[in-house]
């Protein structure tokens, strides 16, 4: 019979036939949990550990150059007579004198540079002014490059072809040339405005630092004004941005709904990928002799004067230049994090 | 070795992503005779496009045949080498896809891919290689091919497109053409012509043809043949005319409802299959439609239901046919 | 055709003129002038050496003179290095910027664009994981590290290559090698996800679909789809790396236009200035140019209007 030949050896009764109760159904239907954007992407970034590692690093990192200064017993200014040149972990005969006394001397982990200040509180407080020049400029270029590229791409028509036209011409002129000359410019007028009420700040950053912000915030929000654009274009042409016009969405709704939660994922990353390449023309700018004030210390600044010597002390040199590459790669590397987990247009 | 041109046996085809295993193809037999029209009907993610992919030895990358055996014109598809499968497609079998907007390379001539094609398989030289070209433009249906040869994709409306895939598909007269949904992003007037011209194709180059759609209109004016495919699985085939009239799976059952038919009265209502298809990383033990089955039993919820078979070429697996010969067999022994 | 050339050359002609004018303003909006650093300079002199060179003109008046100047191509005379044009300068430090500039585009493309392909096609493995890391690498170190240390390395410690001048083909390792490890890396990240973008495109089902060997499907159905975001990149970038980087120049002490441009710029020698900006604008918008061109030839879609 036909039936045994397919049944093989399974036993039929005849309850097997009665009709499956509703429950009994939907129990076999298993409903993949829904997750919203933010906790899914959220999922995927924990999920990643080359992201993960580079935040725990950039997170000590930013422990040490803005906490431990504060009590860290050397301070980067500090010049210590006689202590000139030290290596690493030595000492000099006014130290070792006192350590024969029973006095406890704080090491200097990396020595001291020829001025007898300690490195390693010098090497923090780089990294803490390039972090700041990083996270800063990250803030202005995301502000002003959102603003224009979505101003371009909403008004389009002749006004887009202008405000692009000059994102153009601020690309073609070469940026050195700019930077020198609006520090030239701004020196005076800073150091005057540093010298009323409400601005003294200026003169503890150094001119040159408030400069560096204000030629990132002129220069440098053109990238980000391009990608703006184009993603505010796309969607404004987007299908579901019709949709929702169609349903009488009003513009607000659309700019706050469709288009703001469309273009986030992309500004987040964007201007987290924006801060190591702040990091990365900051440090050009010091090595170039335009960064931060002496005696205040960038990274950049550091390795820049310790080419010279690095025949004798190559560790001066070592130190910041491999510390601005860690920083700058663990930024990447969680940008790169971050995007595979929000951007969803960028996801393979 | 199988006397018909395809002869899929109990394939399972896996695809292996970071979620997990996702079983695309579980225990899928199939076969296809010479010079036949065979429909595979299905919704998306069905596994009717990955079934014919890997009749190709084109199945996308995590994915791998993890059973079974795929024979095709007396070759073991899922032993040969990579080397050894590229001396087939294209020659003995093709393919044309569903989409010709993106289906050809932007940035060559279409003669270029055309005489790809023909260059591969043929030692054939240059020379003759675009006359052959020109004279496959003109055979479906493209006028002043010469002209037309020297034309970039993008010049080209998305019929013409289609009509340029299915010339590659021929040029080198394989016995197997392999239609993925080759009329749903074209438009309702073109996709009638695109369908003719296949047809007339056929005819003429004698080949076989499976018809993948979801388009059960345009399966039964050209297959001899229909497979149902669901959750990885035929679940029903049969011919042209068991499929439409006495359709043997609930699911089946529900598709034919879905369509509307002008023999039918106004007021009758298109009826929706309600639910939604099963989630393939974790399929079920018994039945994969069964929570969608509006006649589903205890059993179907345990057990896969075996095939049950009504005549050579028609048959369905589900338990309600099982049922039937469950009771007659009671009968004919008490 | 000719007609989209002469449109972009004639935009490309508004462009370096609306570079010049605005570089030119603001040079002079800056408080002090090219003579105002040389304390010894006595006040006649330095009226003397302002008269000569036009300065003591109105601005708008200087301004109109230079731009009839570079009409005739003449970029006028240096302010401070006495005796030499603007001309003469360029033309001996370009070409030294240029071949190290030239040599580092193309070691940029040859190790870019494999590394790239092959990391996409191995997508996943352990060589693409590989080719990441080193990749992500080489966008984080900044040029100034990588000259200075392998400086360090290379030249002091290990003294395998020289670390002055330009003489043998040795000196020209570690340039070059500085100059071309930011674009290197750049490129094979830019081209391994371009890559992994077309290799998921319909056409390659096709390619494969026909019988095509993974060697022609790669490197002619593929490759050609690829390249068009690093024919994007390495226009700008040649502009900029065949005038030089100032921080390699200064560091492997090599007399180029980089090092030149900037310390023109800190002495204020507007000619020199005005000279540079513009010789670097047109380079720019002569690639900009080019790569459209290329753009062109490489994909038939793109209508030059």
């Amino acid at each position: 019979m036909d039936i045994k030949k397919n049944f093989l050896s399974l036993q039929l009764k005849a309850d097997d036939f009665i009709p499956a109760t509703e429950e009994e159904k939907q129990s076999l239907v298993i409903m993949r949990e829904s997750v919203g954007f933010w906790k899914d992407g959220l999922r995927r970034l924990v999920k990643n550990k080359v992201a993960m590692v580079s935040l725990v690093f950039i997170v000590i990192i930013m422990f040490f150059s803005f906490v431990v200064p504060s009590f860290y017993p050397y301070s980067y200014e500090q010049q210590q007579k006689g202590a000139e040149n030290l290596f690493p972990m030595k000492y000099s005969a006014n130290e070792l004198q006192r350590i024969e006394e029973g006095e406890k001397v704080f090491p200097h982990f990396l020595g001291t540079d020829k001025l007898g200040r300690d490195y390693a509180v010098r090497v923090m407080v780089g990294s803490r002014i390039s972090l700041t020049v990083g996270l800063v400029a990250a803030v202005i270029i995301l502000v002003i490059g959102s603003l224009y590229g979505s101003i371009a791409a909403f008004f389009g028509g002749w006004v887009d072809i202008i405000m692009m036209r000059i994102v153009d011409i601020i690309y073609t002129i070469p940026d050195v040339l700019l930077i020198v000359l609006l520090s030239f410019a701004l020196k005076a007028p800073l150091k005057a405005l540093s010298a009323t009420q409400g601005f003294k700040w200026i003169g503890v950053v150094g001119p040159n630092l408030v400069s560096i912000f204000i030629v990132f915030a002129l220069l440098y929000w053109v990238g980000m004004a391009r990608i703006v654009r184009s993603q505010v274009l796309v969607l404004r042409e987007s299908e579901y941005v019709t949709a929702a016009r169609a349903l009488g969405a009003n513009n607000s709704r659309i700019v706050r709904k469709h288009l703001l939660t469309n273009c986030i994922g992309t500004l987040i990353v964007t201007t987290t990928l924006q801060i190591p390449s702040s990091i990365f023309t900051e440090s050009y700018l010091s090595f170039l002799g335009l960064g931060v004030a002496v005696p205040l210390p960038s990274l950049g600044s550091l390795a820049s004067s310790a080419i010279n010597g690095m025949n004798t002390y190559p560790y001066l040199l070592i130190a910041p230049a491999v510390l601005i590459s860690l920083i700058i790669l663990s930024f990447n590397l969680f940008g790169d994090g971050l995007r595979d987990a929000f951007d969803p247009k960028m996801k393979k | 070795m199988s006397e018909h041109l395809v002869d899929i046996k109990n394939e399972r085809l896996s695809f292996f992503t970071p979620a997990g295993e996702v079983k695309a193809l579980n225990d899928v037999s199939l076969y296809l005779e010479d010079g036949e029209v065979l429909g595979i009907v299905g919704e998306s993610g069905s596994g009717k496009s990955v079934t014919s992919y890997s009749i190709m030895g084109i199945t996308a990358d995590p994915g791998r045949i993890i059973g079974g055996t795929v024979e095709f014109n007396g070759h073991h598809i899922e032993k040969l080498s990579e080397k050894e499968m590229r001396k087939i497609r294209g020659k003995e079998v093709s393919m044309i896809f569903q989409d010709p907007m993106t289906s050809l390379n932007p940035v060559y001539t279409i003669g270029n891919q055309i005489e790809e094609a023909i260059l591969l398989h043929t030692d054939k030289s240059k020379a003759e290689a675009r006359e052959r070209a020109v004279e496959l433009l003109r055979l479906v249906g493209i006028n002043e091919p010469e002209k037309r040869i020297k034309q970039y994709p993008h010049e080209l409306s998305g019929g013409m497109r289609q009509r340029v895939m299915i010339a590659i598909a021929l040029a080198c007269e394989p016995k197997l053409l392999i239609a993925d949904e080759p009329t749903t992003a074209l438009d309702v007037t073109i996709q009638a012509q695109i369908l003719e011209l296949i047809m007339e194709l056929k005819e003429k180059l004698g080949m076989a043809v499976i018809l993948i759609t979801h388009d059960l209109g345009i399966v039964s004016s050209m297959c001899d043949r229909i497979a149902v495919m669901y959750a990885g699985k035929v679940i029903e085939c049969g011919s042209t005319d068991d499929i439409f009239y006495t359709p043997k799976h609930e699911y089946t059952r529900g598709l034919l409802r879905s369509v509307p038919r002008l023999d039918e009265k106004e007021s009758q209502r298109l009826v929706a299959i309600e639910g939604t298809p099963v989630d393939m990383l974790n399929p079920p033990a018994g039945c994969p439609f069964a929570p969608r089955c509006p006649k589903c039993m205890k059993i179907c919820l345990r057990e896969m239901p075996p095939y049950t078979y009504f005549s050579d070429i028609h048959y369905s697996a589900c338990w309600l046919n099982q049922k039937e010969e469950f009771e007659n067999a009671g009968k004919e022994e008490s | 055709m000719a007609k989209y050339i002469i449109k972009r050359l004639l935009l490309a002609v508004i462009t370096v003129f609306v570079v010049a004018t605005l570089t030119f303003f603001l040079m002079n909006a800056v408080p002090g002038g090219p003579y105002e650093a040389e304390k010894s300079i006595s006040p006649t002199a330095k009226a003397a050496l302002e008269a000569k060179f036009g300065l003591d003109q109105p601005l708008f008046k200087q301004y109109l003179t230079y731009l009839k100047n570079i009409l005739h191509g003449d970029f006028g005379p240096s302010l401070k290095q006495r005796g030499r044009n603007v001309n003469d300068i360029i033309m001996t430090k370009f070409p030294v910027s240029a071949k190290i500039g030239g040599i580092s585009v193309a070691v940029a493309l040859i190790v870019g664009i494999p590394l790239g392909c092959i990391s996409a096609l191995n997508r996943g493995k352990a060589s693409d994981s590989t080719i990441i890391v080193l990749a992500t690498i080489g966008i984080a170190v900044p040029s100034f590290v990588v000259c200075s240390l392998s400086m360090y390395l290379f030249g002091v410690k290990l003294r395998w290559l020289p670390t002055v001048g330009l003489t043998t083909w040795k000196n020209y390792i570690m340039p070059v090698f500085a100059l071309s490890f930011y674009p290197s890396a750049y490129i094979t990240r830019l081209m391994r996800s371009s890559m992994l973008d077309v290799l998921g495109q319909d056409y390659m089902r096709t390619a494969r679909a026909k019988g095509v060997s993974q060697f022609v499907s790669l490197f002619k159905h593929a490759l050609r789809n690829a390249i068009l975001p690093i024919v994007t990149y390495v226009g700008p970038m040649m502009a900029y790396t065949l005038t030089g980087s100032f921080i390699i120049e200064k560091v492997f002490t090599i007399p180029g236009l980089g090092g030149e441009f900037v310390s023109s710029i800190q002495n204020r020698d507007y000619m020199m200035i005005m000279g540079t900006t513009i010789f670097l604008a047109t380079l720019m918008v002569f690639m900009t140019f080019i790569v459209d061109i290329v753009y062109k030839i490489i994909d038939p879609r793109i209508n030059l209007k």
